[in-house]
């Protein structure tokens, strides 16, 4: 199905292919990540490769039962005809050290868009779909999410060279206490602060702003896309199973036929194949819809990159009214002339002026303040440049992405759909043929 | 002895009706015909036998009436292939089509063009073209019933439709009770007896169907059997009568499901595409905020757009020509139940004659009398009607299933073929745009 001959490594679907399932998609999506590169992918194989039941004693000593999942890294290089592959070093992760890996990686490179995980709780749901986390099908997905993560990050120029993330694939026992000796809980608060902080900034970067408006559609669409997803799933079941009782019926009504007695009964078989052959329809369509929640997730990603660089530029800005508020200040004390308002100045008029040394070590004080201040605003502005400069990079990057991945999962959807058209093709012609015999 | 038709009178002044004689009495001397009557003998080698149907039997759903049945039409001059005639030798092609509305102070009405092509002698000219609306056809039905008990008519669509409920003058409801009309006509006209009937002959040929007069054409057993009314009960139906109320019962019960499941999976369908369009307008609506992804996007929408109106037609389908034959049907077996019961009436009052005749043989002796042996001749003839009749309905039964199932799985194969171009049209744009764009990157 995926043609790697050709070298290059951008060819993820057979030019005329129209068998490519959802999850052979997302195995196109994983190709184009690994194939592209990057020195981690170039030494190892990453997979998330079972998942597991455990009991245990939660932080309040109370039994619980949660999943855990095998991540299996291998040595990248090919083995050698007849040569037995390496055995992988395999470690145990369960969904919360993933999120705190995340939750890592958000703090310390709050200029990247870093990928999503799969959801915590199953959402968009339709009815027969269970919304149990311990539901196997549920795990299952969420299986292929977490490698899905790995991949990406391990795909990416920057991420990819974590010492932490390196840590999360290699070391089961001691990764927790490296994350923690990190220090990035505090940043986490101040992130969270300025995630929903009100601040104003008084010129806004208007590239950030569009974006951030983009990435509020996208995440309007997809939400109501996947909404009524669900309900058309449910409909869609209703109207196969409904069928399923012509089954039944053609049975009976066989049992009082003479000739027309087996055409009936064979034609009620196919009706009872039809109506069976809708679960595993939805099945291969949760690939897809979990292939649009990535991207759901995702849109929050950019939201909060977007809100970072709105806190720079407001720290910027502060900054640079604090240090011109000081600058003026400085300028009346020299001149004399009080043009702001302010309590040494009311101070002054009422007790009188204030002698000449104190006015000297005050000029003083506030020459220092300003030569501290404008380091920090130098400061500010490369950092604030630095930000502007990566993050647009890296936006680039997954824009891209973006329009590849989606691109890749609608054509996808489309395939899944003839795919469900010819089974539909082939039971009522398996039926009409019984038909013709009565 | 066999059953005739109405002897010697005629029908608004034409020519004199054929002796109808049964198609079971092969065997026996056909009637002496009256002065003005005149036997006729259509094609067949044998005498007395109408229609020309070859009957070997007295069942008819043997294989070569059957083949007969299947064959194509070729030298028919009918508007379609109908298949519930012989080929070979049918005489008698009506059709029902052209629904007009009248409007007059008094009323709005519907009627339908009954045209008819003949070579039978019994009509006057060759070719007829008549109005008639729902009345009529529910006359000629009564009519039918009245003169001819012994036989299996077959039903007409419902007569009464809720005002308010359906709308009577809806292009479907139009449409979908012309069919009906115009098969239970057809039916008629291929019924080797009851198409030699004189008031079908009325129906088809008069300009004005003077109904109110009435065509005083009352066989001698339709008489009687009216006459038979009173309180005879029946104390045991013959085995294969038994078989024949069940095997309706029965039958009548699975229709009646069947229809449910086909309504549920309509009201499914309907549910599916309300949700189905809100999906593809999604997708369009989305592509307006996209620049790469705008073609795939809308690309999608429109397929979902067509699936839907694929999916749509669909389900009109099942509704007005699906389930109208189950409904008919339901009707037909409420029709031959019907007869069913009469025959039961007929053989009810037999049994009370003679029982009574038997009882005043032994007090004084008296030969048994006229009637209890008319009475028999009545039953048996009853008897051998309903059977022939029985075996035609149940050989045009499986035409008619047949026919309609394999229409149904058609056109579920349609839809799906209609959605599956559609996706495989998108499809190929999508992947051959993706080429392109991999050529321009490497170059």
């Amino acid at each position: 199905m995926i043609m790697a001959d050709s070298g290059s490594s951008e060819e993820v679907a057979a030019i005329g292919s129209a068998d490519i399932s959802p999850t052979e998609s997302e195995n196109n999506i994983i190709n184009t990540m690994v194939e592209r590169g990057t020195a981690l992918l170039r030494k190892m194989e990453i997979n998330v490769a079972e998942a597991e039941k455990r009991t245990g004693k939660n932080t309040v000593n109370m039994q619980e039962t949660y999943t855990v999942y095998l991540i299996e890294i291998r040595p990248a290089e090919a083995v050698p005809e007849g040569g037995v592959p390496a055995t992988p070093d395999t470690l145990w992760r369960r969904y919360s050290e993933f999120e705190l890996l995340r939750t890592y990686l958000l703090v310390t490179y709050p200029y990247i868009i870093v990928p999503p995980l799969p959801e915590k709780r199953a959402e968009f749901v339709w009815h027969k779909l269970s919304a149990d986390n311990l539901d196997p099908d549920f795990v299952e997905r969420r299986r292929v999410g977490l490698e899905n993560f790995l991949l990406r990050v391990a795909s990416h120029s920057v991420l990819s060279s974590d010492e932490i993330f390196f840590l999360f694939l290699t070391e089961e026992k001691g990764w927790r206490d490296a994350v923690l000796e990190t220090g990035f809980q505090e940043k986490v608060d101040s992130r969270l602060k300025s995630l929903s902080a009100m601040f104003r900034v008084k010129n806004p970067d208007k590239r950030f702003t569009a974006l951030k408006q983009y990435s509020d559609e996208m995440h309007a669409v997809i939400s109501q896309l996947l909404r009524v997803r669900a309900r058309v799933a449910d409909r869609l079941y209703g109207v196969y199973k409904v069928h399923g009782n012509y089954g039944r019926v053609f049975s009976e009504w066989s049992a009082i036929e003479r000739e027309m007695g087996d055409g009936l009964q064979s034609a009620g078989h196919h009706m009872d194949t039809y109506a069976s052959s809708i679960d595993d329809i939805l099945e291969e369509e949760e690939h897809y819809a979990d292939q649009l929640k990535e991207y759901l997730f995702y849109t929050d990603a950019v939201r909060s990159v977007c809100k970072k660089n709105e806190l720079i530029q407001y720290e910027l800005e502060m900054a640079a009214q604090d240090l011109a508020h000081k600058k003026q200040q400085k300028e009346e004390l020299e001149t004399g002339t009080v043009r702001i308002f302010s309590l040494k100045g009311m101070t002054s008029k009422l007790f009188g002026q204030e002698s000449q040394e104190q006015r000297e070590s005050r000029l003083a004080a506030l020459e220092l303040s300003i030569q501290e201040e404008e380091e920090t605003l130098k400061e500010k502005n490369t950092e604030c440049q630095e930000f502007v400069r990566t993050a647009w990079g890296d936006i680039e990057r997954f824009k891209e992405q973006k329009n590849r991945d989606l691109r890749e999962a609608l054509i996808s959807f489309a395939i899944m759909q003839i795919s469900i058209c010819k089974k539909g093709i082939q039971v009522w012609s398996n039926a009409k043929e019984c038909f013709n015999k009565l | 002895m066999s059953v005739g038709a109405p002897k010697g009178l005629a029908s608004s002044g034409r020519k004199p009706i054929t002796e109808i004689l049964h198609p079971l009495s092969a065997a026996e001397e056909p009637l002496s015909p009256g002065p003005d009557v005149t036997v006729t003998v259509e094609g067949d080698k044998e005498p007395g036998l109408t229609n020309g149907t070859p009957v070997e039997t007295p069942s008819p759903a043997s294989a070569s009436l059957l083949f007969n049945r299947l064959q194509l039409d070729n030298d028919s001059e009918a508007d379609g292939r109908d298949p519930y005639a012989t080929a070979e030798t049918r005489d008698l092609f009506v059709t029902v089509d052209d629904p007009k509305k009248h409007v007059s102070t008094m009323e709005t009405y519907i009627t339908y063009r009954v045209s008819t092509k003949t070579t039978r002698i019994e009509f006057d000219l060759p070719e007829y073209c008549v109005r008639r609306r729902y009345q009529d056809f529910d006359w000629l039905r009564t009519k039918l019933e009245d003169s001819q008990p012994t036989h299996l008519i077959p039903p007409l669509p419902e007569k009464f439709v809720m005002k308010g409920v359906v709308d009577r003058f809806s292009e479907e409801f139009v449409e979908t009770r012309m069919k009906a009309l115009d098969k239970f006509l057809k039916r008629v006209a291929d019924h080797p007896v009851l198409s030699f009937n004189p008031h079908l002959n009325a129906f088809l040929s008069a300009k004005d169907l003077n109904k109110r007069q009435g065509l005083a054409l009352l066989t001698k057993v339709g008489e009687s059997v009216k006459h038979a009314a009173g309180g005879y009960k029946l104390r045991a139906r013959p085995a294969e009568f038994c078989a024949m109320g069940e095997y309706l019962d029965t039958f009548s019960h699975k229709l009646g499901t069947i229809d449910r499941i086909a309504q549920r999976i309509i009201k499914e369908q309907s549910e599916y595409l309300t949700e189905l369009r809100e999906y593809g307008s999604l997708y369009s609506n989305w592509a307006g905020s996209e620049e790469e992804l705008q073609r795939p996007l809308e690309g999608v929408g429109n397929s979902v757009s067509t699936c839907c109106g694929a999916l749509d037609d669909l389900s009109e389908n099942m509704s007005q020509d699906f389930l109208p034959v189950l409904r008919e049907y339901v009707l037909y077996i409420e029709s031959m139940k019907s007869v069913l019961r009469k025959r039961d009436q007929s053989q009810a009052e037999y049994e009370g004659r003679l029982e009574a005749a038997a009882l005043r043989k032994q007090e004084d002796r008296t030969p048994m009398p006229a009637e209890v042996e008319k009475c028999q001749d009545k039953v048996e003839c009853f008897n051998a009607d309903l059977k022939a009749d029985w075996e035609r309905w149940q050989s045009n039964k499986r035409q008619d299933f047949k026919q309609l199932l394999t229409g149904t799985a058609d056109k579920n194969i349609h839809y799906y073929e209609k959605c599956q171009a559609a996706w495989e049209s998108l499809v190929t744009l999508l992947q051959d745009k993706q080429a392109e764009d991999k050529t321009s990157e490497t170059n």
